[in-house]
């Protein structure tokens, strides 16, 4: 937008800003008919003139499309952009939002313009590299929101797949379940140890049964947690060890140390309260 | 200079770390601790870090090589109350200070050093014999 002082569109949205909206709007309705469960009319027409407005006001201040006359035009996309990414719509329905604007403004463009098609390529050429730029900056938004919400599911998976369950007094479970790498390594290790320094718990036992597959990394990482439970004083038992899981581990020689491990969260349990000196009697049917 | 204070209670000593510890400190803890026990006769020394939120490697040493003289010296030590967040710091760094016995706190950490010296009375028939 450097020849603006040639330029007709600044004069065109002032002139015609209520018949360019709901040439627009129309345009927009018409080709979302299917969507019209995603988003009420009264927000998009409420969505469109709010653009239109600050895009009017960016483009008559004639500034470059990253100055900070623009601010306001960006804000509003990358907003919208956001929330359509949230209710479902696909990028390309996200960037057509956009896109559509420049029928009715090519409309006016060729009216204003009349026979000088000289300088209609020239004001159309302007336009389209405009429009473009704020199409892709839609789209950029709407990846970006949804990238977001992949890595708070994710975070959110990580936060669920990591319960300590208190068994017993002072004794705690960590059933994994999934692969463990270090990211969860740390987020395991940490949840562990903040429920041993809550319950004041002696014995952790940590439950494998979930785990597919063990090789020397993730045998690593359960010493580093059986290390830094012992460092705070609290025991650790490893269960649900799989016949297939005891053969890799031996065949790949890996060290686990004075590590108590049973096959069963039950015998671990059994294990843990032994330790702690107490007993599970059956109580006599006759009686 | 602050020293950190070594407190008597019976045969145990109790070392409660409360100041940011710092090379120095630590070197002079050592020393200082060493020389009580040795003076003392103590059974059992108990390191309380429950309000240490730093640990570098050298402090991580440090309490490793002081729970190794103090059992050379006779006595066993219990370290209690590690921060989580320092017990992480510590298995990064790759120690996992073997040989000290740990506890979640400083009650527990009591019972424990308690139950070894009955377990070595019962083995050798005489409190603060070698082990």
């Amino acid at each position: 937008m450097n020849s603006t002082e040639a330029s007709k569109l600044p004069e065109i949205l002032r002139q015609y800003e209520a018949e360019i909206l709901s040439e627009w709007l129309q345009h927009q309705l018409s080709s979302m008919k299917l969507r019209s469960s995603l988003i009420r009319e009264a927000d998009l027409r409420e969505q469109s003139r709010k653009f239109l407005a600050h895009f009017g006001h960016a483009i008559r201040s004639g500034d470059d499309i990253g100055s900070s006359s623009w601010a306001e035009v960006r804000e509003l996309l990358a907003d919208l952009s956001r929330t359509r990414a949230r209710q479902g719509f696909t990028p390309s329905e996200t960037a057509a939002f956009i896109f559509s604007l420049k029928k009715p403004l090519f409309t006016r463009l060729r009216e204003a313009c009349g026979n000088d098609i000289e300088s209609l390529a020239v004001e159309i050429w302007a336009l389209t590299e405009l429009v473009d730029t704020l199409g892709l900056l839609t789209a950029e938004a709407h990846q970006r929101s949804r990238e977001d919400v992949i890595a708070r599911q994710q975070q959110e998976l990580m936060e669920l797949s990591t319960p300590v369950v208190k068994l017993w007094d002072n004794i705690l479970a960590l059933p994994l379940i999934g692969t463990l790498d270090s990211e969860r390594t740390q987020v395991v290790m940490e949840n562990l140890l903040q429920q041993i320094v809550q319950t004041g718990a002696a014995i952790a036992i940590i439950d494998i049964t979930g785990v597919p597959t063990v090789d020397t990394l993730v045998a690593q990482h359960l010493m580093k947690t059986v290390s830094a439970a012992g460092l705070m004083g609290a025991d650790c038992i490893i269960s649900g060890v799989r016949p297939q899981i005891a053969q890799t581990i031996v065949h790949l020689g890996v060290e686990l140390g004075s590590v108590a491990t049973k096959a069963t969260l039950a015998d671990a349990f059994r294990l843990a309260l032994r330790r702690l000196g107490a007993t599970i009697s059956r109580t006599d049917p006759a009686r | 200079m602050d020293r950190i204070p070594i407190l008597k209670m019976g045969p145990f000593l109790l070392v409660t770390i409360q100041v940011d510890m710092h090379d120095r400190l630590a070197m002079m803890l050592q020393e200082d601790l060493t020389g009580r026990i040795a003076a003392g006769g103590a059974t059992g020394v108990l390191i309380d870090i429950s309000s240490l939120e730093m640990v570098d490697s050298f402090i991580g040493r440090m309490l490793g090589e002081i729970a190794g003289m103090s059992r050379i010296l006779g006595a066993e030590t219990v370290v209690v109350g590690m921060q989580p967040s320092v017990a992480i710091t510590l298995v990064e760094l790759g120690l996992s200070l073997k040989g000290v016995r740990t506890a979640l706190n400083v009650e527990r950490g009591m019972e424990l050093l308690r139950a070894s010296v009955d377990e070595s009375e019962a083995t050798y028939g005489g409190p603060g014999s070698q082990r």
